[in-house]
This record gives C-alpha cells, structure tokens and sequence, in this order.
C-alpha cells in the first residue's frame, strides 16, 4: 500500500525512476489489453498465421499434416469451381460497388439538408442495414417468384411480357443476389457520405456560387473533390465486403442455381468445413486474402497520387 | 484553404451590411430574400415528395412482409398484389409458436447477443485504455497487429477456428460462438478511436490527485464515453443477433439454435407456407427494429466514427 502510494507520486526526473515507472506502465498496459489479447490471440490471430501455414499443406480431417509446397494451389488453378468462384465474386463486386456507391451518394445528397423530420428519412434508409439477413433474403426471394411475385408483376403492369426468371435462373439469380444487396448495403454507405457532406465548409458552396457556378458544377467542382477521401473509404470497403459475400449468398441463391452464384468464401466453406479439405480450402483463403489486400493496396495509391 | 474560406466569410458579412444601408437597397434586399425563401420552401415541399416516394420504394419488401404475415398461406402470392389483406389472419402471430420452438430461438440469440456484447464491450473498453492512454514498449506493434486482423477476411480463417473449435471440443455449443466473437479487434479499435479525442491532461490530472490506472478507466474515462460504449454495445447485439453464418456452422443440434438459423430452416421444411414464413421474419426483426428506435443515434455514430462493420 505504502509503495504503491509512493510510485504514484510525480516521478522525478532521473533515469532510474523512469525505468522504474516504464517497467510498471508496461505492467499496467498488459493487464488492460491481456483480457482481450488471450482472446483475440487464440481465436483471432493464431487462426489467421495458421490459415496461411495450412495453405501449403496437405491435411484432411483425420490424417496428420504433410507439407506439400503450392500442390494446392496447383490443383486450385486447376479446379473449374475455382475459377468460375472468382469469375462470380467479380461479378457481384461490379455490380454490388458501383451501384451501392452512387445510391449512397444520391441518397445522402437528397438527406444532406436542415428540414423537419429528415431524422426519419435517414433513418428509415438505414434500417434495411441492420435487418435480419435471412429475413431480408427470404422476402426478397419471395418478392422474386417469377410467377407471381411482386417485382414480376410489376414488370408484366409495365410492359415487360419475357419478365426474368429471377433465383431460378443461372442468368438473373446473380443480378437478383447484387439487387437484394445494394437496397440492404446502401444505407450504411449513405450515413458515410453524410459524414463526409457534412464536413466541406458551406463557404466553398458559396465562394462558387458568388463565381456564378450551377448546382451541376458546384456539384462536379466542390462536392467530389472535397468527399474523395470518403470515396476512397467507401470504394475500399465496399470492393473489400464484395469479395467476402458469404451470408446473402448461402441464404439466397447457396450457389445456385449451377454454380452460377458461386462466389470464393463459399468455397472455402465448403471445401473446408464442409469436406474437411483443409490444406485445400485454405489455399482458396490466401486467394481470397490477397485479393483483398491488394484492392486496398491498389486503391490506397491511387489515393496518395492524387493527393500529391 | 482556410485562409481563402475565411476572407470570404470575411467579404460576404461585408457585403451584407453593405447592402442594407440605404432604405431602397434594404427594400430590394427584401423583395429578394422573400423570392428566394419562397423559393426555398417550394424546393423544400420537392425534396420532401422526392423523399417519400424513395421511402416508400425501399420500404416495400418491409410492407409487403408484414402485409404477407396477416394473410392466408394462398393469399400470399396472388394476381394482382393485395397490399391490405381482404381479411386479417393474426392467428399466425399465435400459431407459430407452436409450429416452430420459436421461443427456444429467441431465448438462444438473447443469450449469445447478451453475453457476446458484455464481453466485448468490458474487455474491449479495457484494451482500448492500454493502447490509448498508457505508454509501454511494444505497444503499438501490437496494435498494428490488432488492425491488421481487421483486414483479414473472417472467411479466410474461419477454417483453423473450426479445427481448433473441434479439438476443443466446443463445436455445437454457444461457448464456440462466444470465445469467437466476444474478443474482436473491432470492439478495440472503435473504442481507441473514441478515446484518442480524450484529453490525455484528463487523466494526468486523475493521476496527480492519486487515482490508479484502474480508477481512472473507471471513473474518468467510462462515463466519459458513455455514446461509444452505446455505439459497440448496439453494433455488436445486433451483429450477433443477425449472425447467420457463425450459429450455422458452430450449431448443430436444434435447441441450440438462434432465430437465424429457425427461420432458415423454417423455410426450407415449410417452403409454401408463405404466410407463416413472414410471420417468423416480421417476429425475428421486431426486437432488432425495437433496439434500433431506442438507439438509434448511437447506430449512426458509431459507423460515422468508426467507419467499420463489426
């Protein structure tokens, strides 16, 4: 007790001391974060060193593992599942970003303004985030029954006689999938352009507007310029969540109908958890991670030259 | 760049005094500021029929589920769309719960969203104040590494927890579900986030007065972050409840399951009884849609500060 009282005092500034008081913050510091860090440790980080270890080993759920070197990726770049995975993930991604993306601009625009009651608009466009994904891919498969369901219905009232079919279809059950997603996603996306809206200075609106300038090209002349750091966020992590598409999938379409909605995590689930392939399957996850780290990579550049 | 902004600032309260000095000048200012608020209100009236009409639109699938819960399983898909059901069928809101153990299920994703958000939130708050307010070697590698997970897709490792799950012999069990998600880099980082813009002074003021690194995090910084604890705390019950793909693999037997997994394969057993289906999706979004009205504000802050799904 009296220790611990003394230590707490001001330090005085000589080295011992210091140490002393560094020893005891890297204590302190430890047993904040070591909660959290054995957790974070086993099922987080172990997990994730193990994946890329595994990816170039042969291991099925009961033998012991071998090293193989890239066998497994050779039979990857082999395997058709393979490649049409990836082909559907870039599918979805061009669909599902650009789409999300301009609808999340658009509605944050149209929200971006002082009137009564927008709290209920912003929130109303943001609910459909935080829905329940089953329950949001059950209606919409529902609201996609291409006898009678509501969207074709709709299409025949405007004039559309060959209305698609939809999930049943290896055609349309990928655009299906990427709709369904862009209504959930594009809320979130629009609270993060808001964000970013609400941070240009209302001075550089009306600098342009004293310069004469119309609403298109204040538009094109403030406002995408002063959101490009939120672009770039909302790119990232939108292109990023396009290639881990795993839920909607599973629950919507499970790849169907083929393998036309076959995107890479399911893969890995399946080959993984569900064969016990697990050398295999986490060969797929390095794809799938390399990917990712080069879109952030990629785009993250992109970003820095246009600052300079 | 702020430099410009002010001076305009500067030139247009100039320019606005300016203006109203001689009365004509004042009576012409007026005239003009009255046309443009009309103006105004008229964008006004536009922006708000604009708004409900996309309101309306993306509401549709919600309408259309809750119209569909009140109907007859063969009402439910009809030519032309009945959006108001001819005659009212509320004894699906009874009957489901004797057709499905929709209890159990409810009991089940309370019970994981409970703990798992305790969980994360407590030793989340925790490991935030080690790696925002006290300084020790090594401390921001470590953190590195706590980021870099972030960025790791859950796919590309879920297969090695699932071993490690199986040798420990967790797998279908919630305390598989809990060990995963409760110790999350998202919880760290979000609050990180949030006590970086606290003022390190704060706390070396709670210091010189004799307050341990434990009270301080207790009785300076908690209370301080009450709106990010509320923003994890509502991300994280609602990730969890929502989760699908975690309870799908980890959960195998059916007392075990969350209403995710009831409702799934409540559909796939029952694939025509329409009516019913909706019925379970309209139950199995009512506690979420009631969270998000009493919280919703800290929804929003935290996506805004964070920028992050959990």
């Amino acid at each position: 007790m009296t220790t611990e009282t003394i230590t707490q005092a001001p330090v005085p500034v000589h080295s011992r001391g210091n140490r002393k008081q560094a020893r005891r913050n890297t204590l302190i510091g430890w047993t904040f974060i070591l909660p959290n860090f054995l957790g974070f440790l086993a099922f987080t980080l172990i997990p994730v060193l193990a994946a890329f270890a595994l990816s170039f080993m042969e291991w099925a759920s009961f033998t012991a593992p071998k090293w193989v070197g890239l066998a497994n990726f050779q039979r990857m770049l082999a395997s058709d599942t393979f490649w049409v995975a990836l082909r559907n993930t870039m599918a979805y991604a061009l669909g599902h970003v650009p789409l999300t993306m301009a609808l999340a601009l658009l509605l944050a625009m149209l929200l971006n303004r002082k009137l009564k009651g927008i709290g209920f608009f912003r929130v109303a466009i943001f609910f459909p985030y935080i829905t329940s994904l089953v329950a949001v891919a059950v209606v919409w498969n529902m609201l996609f029954s291409p006898d009678s369901g509501p969207i074709n219905q709709f299409l025949h009232s405007i004039g559309i006689a060959e209305a698609p079919g939809w999930t049943s279809s290896s055609d349309w059950a990928m655009p299906a999938v990427i709709i369904t997603s862009v209504w959930r996603d594009m809320g979130y996306y629009m609270v993060l352009y808001l964000a970013g809206l609400q941070a240009i200075p209302s001075e550089l609106y009306e600098a342009a507007e004293v310069d004469g300038a119309s609403a298109w090209q204040r538009f094109w002349n403030v406002t995408i310029p002063s959101l490009r750091p939120t672009t770039f966020f909302v790119v990232v992590m939108l292109t990023v969540s396009s290639f881990k598409v795993f839920d909607l999938i599973v629950v919507m379409t499970n790849g169907g109908p083929g393998r036309s909605t076959t995107v890479l995590s399911q893969l890995i689930y399946q080959e993984g958890i569900g064969e016990g392939k697990f050398g295999y399957s986490s060969a797929i996850s390095l794809v799938l991670f390399l990917i990712v780290l080069t879109v952030t990579v990629v785009q993250f550049k992109i970003q820095q030259r246009r600052e300079r | 760049m702020t430099n410009m902004a002010e001076d305009l600032k500067a030139e247009a309260q100039f320019a606005g005094t300016g203006l109203a000095s001689a009365p004509e000048d004042r009576r012409r200012s007026e005239r003009k500021r009255s046309t443009r608020e009309r103006k105004a209100r008229t964008t006004d009236t536009v922006i708000y029929a604009v708004l409900a009409v996309l309101v309306v639109a993306l509401m549709v699938p919600f309408i259309w589920m809750v119209s569909s819960s009140l109907k007859e399983n063969n009402q439910v898909l009809t030519v032309p769309i009945q959006w108001i059901p001819t005659e009212f069928v509320w004894s699906n809101y009874t009957d489901i719960w004797t057709r499905i153990p929709m209890m159990g299920y409810l009991q089940n994703s309370l019970y994981l969203a409970v703990i798992i958000t305790c969980l994360q939130v407590l030793t989340g708050s925790l490991a935030a104040y080690g790696f925002s307010k006290v300084r020790f070697p090594g401390r921001d590698v470590l953190f590195l590494a706590y980021i870099g997970t972030i960025a790791v897709p859950w796919q590309a490792y879920m297969v090695p927890q699932y071993i490690m799950m199986q040798n420990l012999g967790l797998t279908n069990s919630f305390n598989a579900l809990i060990l995963l998600q409760a110790f999350g880099a998202f919880g760290v980082f979000l609050m990180r986030q949030y006590y970086m813009t606290i003022p390190d002074e704060l706390c070396e003021a709670a210091r010189i007065d004799g307050l341990s690194e434990y009270g301080i995090w207790a009785r300076v910084i908690l209370p301080l972050s009450k709106p990010a604890l509320a923003s994890l705390a509502l991300l994280t019950f609602v990730n969890t409840w929502n989760d699908y793909m975690g309870p799908f693999i980890y959960l195998t037997s059916n007392r075990l399951w969350t209403v995710q997994l009831g409702l799934r394969s409540f559909v796939g057993q029952f694939d025509a009884e329409y009516a019913m289906i909706m019925t379970g999706s309209v139950i199995s979004v009512i506690p979420i849609l009631i969270i998000f009205l009493l919280g919703q504000r800290y929804f929003i802050q935290g996506i805004a500060t964070s920028g992050m799904k959990g």
